[in-house]
């Protein structure tokens, strides 16, 4: 099969022949051999091999459990059917594929089932708590009763954290009521004013983003509690939550206004608008989905906070919709008040009230995506699309209209899609 | 036109008129300058709390500090009320479950981070980004059930047999093991480090990932297509050209989760149970976190507990403080430059 390419002569140079010659094979190649060679990179070869080292692994580690050395646990037996799988593929890859295959495999290998592992992790955390939890969660009291009159031998139909359910909406609404004003304006503060002192101001937030949230609690306790004379409240709480939110909130909102185009702000500067009427008309719509989406994450962190709350709201068994008076408490505390009782039915509740708290979570989570998924870029797309969908159907409408009517009236179509499509 | 302004020009230089530049005057109006003063305002509001919170601890912990002196850093015990405490012990508690954590967490991040960068089919993208932002939004209670009531049980036969077989190895060496002892007395192996560590490293797992997958996003797409074309395999330009160029991400990333894991709190106080000796068995029962002390303590303690705790939230502040800004500036001088 080997080619011999022609070379090229002088004397065929000289005689004006052409002097780049296609290599030519010797033998004539019969054209159905020519296949269509397919350019996936998975083999089938490789498939095989991938299917037998896990039968493999599988095998010999049942071996190796039963007969060697007992293995004990099911994550044991796992473990060790991975590092015999990992070495059996390398084997098999080996006996046809050259060192670097070899290592591109098992690399291949390694870096997928770490992300695989880490997502069937989570799927453990949500399904471990939602299995556990369901029990109680099925019971419409867990929603709406408070746990005054239920003690801990009490069956799942009576009690609920209904009670920690309005006390976790309550601090987090007073979180939110000073984080958000504050918290955008500093962040308006730190782009729109910049200086040597809002640099400062920038270096000192993005310290206390390192301040562990217990301490925001021991602040609060140590401060307004203890100096200032007040009770363990919901209010406290709300400010325990409000001091560890603040700087995560300047920074994600800081970020986002650093991300408005400056065309934009030089556009609207230049058609003379004052700094005030550029912030009101362009930075802050540009940037109200990226806020949105700050401000949803932020909640979700604040929400999910056990010990600033721990440390500032103590705790009731009773409704408090009071936040200046008396202790409120909230679902993650409930949560954790719940599970030290060695009462099943107590871990049952413990664990409704943290699918709740998971739900609350979720259902923040989801609306920050969809709020977080309309950027100004993806609007205008959908609309230009909108546009375009619009002016096919009037086109097509203004196609079929003369052809049933009226023989001629091709310009009057093309006016009402151009019309369409500037609307 | 141009004629009559070259002879205007030089009329005025005849005069001796000097050209030089104008003085900028900015004249703001009404609604900028309140606006100004709004945020300006805001700002300083901002500036006020933090420092408050900062010299507040500071001003707070003074007795405790005053009153231990240097031993405050080297004492194990923690008895203030007998003003015999210290934060040998809990610190070193404090990092080796960090560290721990930090272990579980960075291969895992890289491998998820690499996999959503290199490997995954585009829809799998999408789907594993979502993934890994829900896992952040997950609060830290949950993770704390989970590691009490389902990661213990299933791990404490892991622990048993490391213990069994490695326990030569000083970290690994669990007291009342020998290769005799009945499995059974699992409670050798619940509450320990490790479980703590692994716990916390779930949690910290995201944060580290969606920097890293930050930064391998924006490998040149010019420097993998030259390792592609000069015969790399995928691993290949992974070592080649993705790690070397992610890798102040990646140091950043893993000193922020570090942060994130020192201060964790409630799901580490869910699993250990408190001692208050330098353990250095993480397989062993029994740790200690500064802030699963303050968690622990803050209740019963008087005045001058709290300010001990104070203490103790101060040092645990500082230290992540300073872990927090090595993190920015080395992500900040990587050639993958202010990512996060």
């Amino acid at each position: 099969m080997s080619t011999i390419p022609q070379q090229p002569t002088p004397q065929s140079a000289a005689l004006g022949q052409p002097t780049t010659f296609l290599p030519q094979s010797d033998q004539e190649v019969p054209a159905e051999a020519q296949a269509r060679r397919t350019t996936s990179g998975v083999r089938i070869g490789d498939t095989l091999s991938l299917i037998g080292a896990v039968l493999a692994a599988l095998a010999l580690a049942t071996v190796f459990s039963t007969q060697v050395a007992p293995i004990r646990g099911s994550l044991a037996f796992i473990l060790v059917t991975y590092a015999l799988f990992l070495a059996i593929y390398a084997l098999l890859v080996w006996l046809d594929e050259s060192a670097s295959v070899v290592v591109d495999r098992i690399v291949a290998v390694i870096v997928q089932s770490g992300a695989f592992l880490l997502v069937l992790t989570l799927t453990s955390v949500l399904f471990y708590t939602v299995e556990r939890g369901h029990k109680a969660v099925v019971h419409a009291n867990l929603f709406t009763h408070d746990m005054t009159t239920t003690g801990p031998l009490d069956p799942l139909t009576s009690g609920g954290v209904g009670h920690a359910i309005v006390g976790t909406l309550i601090q987090i609404t007073i979180a939110l009521a000073i984080t958000i004003p504050l918290g955008i304006t500093a962040a308006l503060f730190l782009t729109e004013v910049p200086g040597p002192f809002s640099r400062f101001v920038r270096t000192i937030v993005e310290a206390m983003t390192a301040l562990p949230s217990v301490v925001a609690g021991l602040f609060i306790l140590s401060s307004f509690i203890l100096v200032l004379g007040f009770d363990k409240s919901g209010l406290a709480a709300g400010l325990a939550i409000t001091v560890m939110m603040l700087p995560i909130m300047i920074r994600a909102a800081d970020v986002v206004f650093r991300l408005v185009p400056g065309t934009l702000k030089e556009a609207s500067l230049g058609l003379g608008a004052g700094q005030f009427r550029t912030v009101l008309n362009v930075v802050l719509p540009t940037a109200r989905s990226g806020l949105t989406t700050a401000i949803i994450l932020a909640t979700a962190r604040g929400i999910g906070e056990t010990s600033p709350v721990l440390l500032t709201a103590g705790f009731t068994a009773s409704l408090n919709t009071n936040p200046v008076h008396g202790p409120m408490v909230s679902l993650p505390l409930a949560v954790f008040e719940f599970v030290k009782s060695p009462e099943p039915n107590m871990v049952a509740r413990a664990f409704g009230a943290a699918v709740v708290l998971m739900l609350l979570v979720l259902v923040l989570f989801v609306s920050a995506r969809i709020l977080g998924a309309q950027d100004v870029a993806k609007k205008s797309k959908r609309r230009q699309r909108n546009a375009a969908i619009r002016r096919r159907v009037v086109g097509l409408a203004g196609r079929i209209r003369p052809s049933s009517s009226d023989p001629a009236p091709e310009p009057e179509s093309t006016s009402l899609s151009t019309g369409s499509s500037h609307a | 036109m141009l004629h009559l302004v070259r002879e205007v020009t030089d009329d005025a230089a005849i005069e001796g008129f000097i050209d030089q530049p104008r003085k900028i005057k900015l004249v703001r109006d009404l609604p900028d300058k309140i606006f100004r003063g709004v945020a300006s305002a805001g700002g300083v509001t901002v500036l006020l709390i933090m420092l408050l919170v900062g010299t507040f601890l500071a001003l707070k912990a003074a007795p405790a500090l005053h009153q231990a002196g240097f031993k405050f850093f080297t004492t194990q015990a923690w008895n203030p009320d007998s003003k015999h405490f210290g934060v040998a012990a809990v610190l070193v508690g404090t990092i080796l479950i960090a560290l721990v954590a930090v272990v579980v967490a960075v291969p895992l991040s890289t491998c998820t981070a690499l996999y959503i960068t290199e490997y995954a089919p585009r829809r799998m993208k999408t789907v594993f980004i979502g993934v890994i932002d829900l896992m952040a939004a997950i609060p830290s209670i949950v993770y704390g059930l989970w590691g009490f009531f389902f990661l213990q049980a299933k791990l404490a036969s892991v622990s048993a047999w490391i213990a069994q077989h490695f326990g030569w190895i000083p970290i690994f060496h669990v007291s009342g093991v020998n290769s005799h002892t009945a499995i059974s007395s699992y409670t050798l192996f619940t509450s320990s480090t490790l479980i703590a560590g692994l716990v916390v490293g779930m949690m910290i797992t995201p944060v580290i990932t969606s920097i890293m997958r930050e930064v391998f996003s924006q490998v040149p797409m010019g420097e993998r297509e030259g390792a592609l074309g000069l015969g790399a395999t995928k691993a290949g330009v992974i070592r080649t050209v993705v790690l070397p160029f992610g890798r102040g991400g990646m140091i950043g990333g893993t000193m922020l989760g570090l942060g994130r894991a020192l201060g964790e709190t409630i799901a580490v106080y869910l699993i250990i149970s408190p001692v208050f000796t330098i353990q250095p068995h993480i397989l062993q029962s029994g740790a200690i976190s500064v802030s699963s002390l303050i968690a622990l303590q803050f209740a019963e303690a008087n005045s001058f507990g709290l300010s001990a705790l104070m203490a103790a939230g101060l040092t645990l502040f500082l230290m992540t403080l300073v872990i927090n800004f090595a993190a920015s500036s080395v992500v900040a001088r990587s050639r993958s430059g202010a990512s996060s």
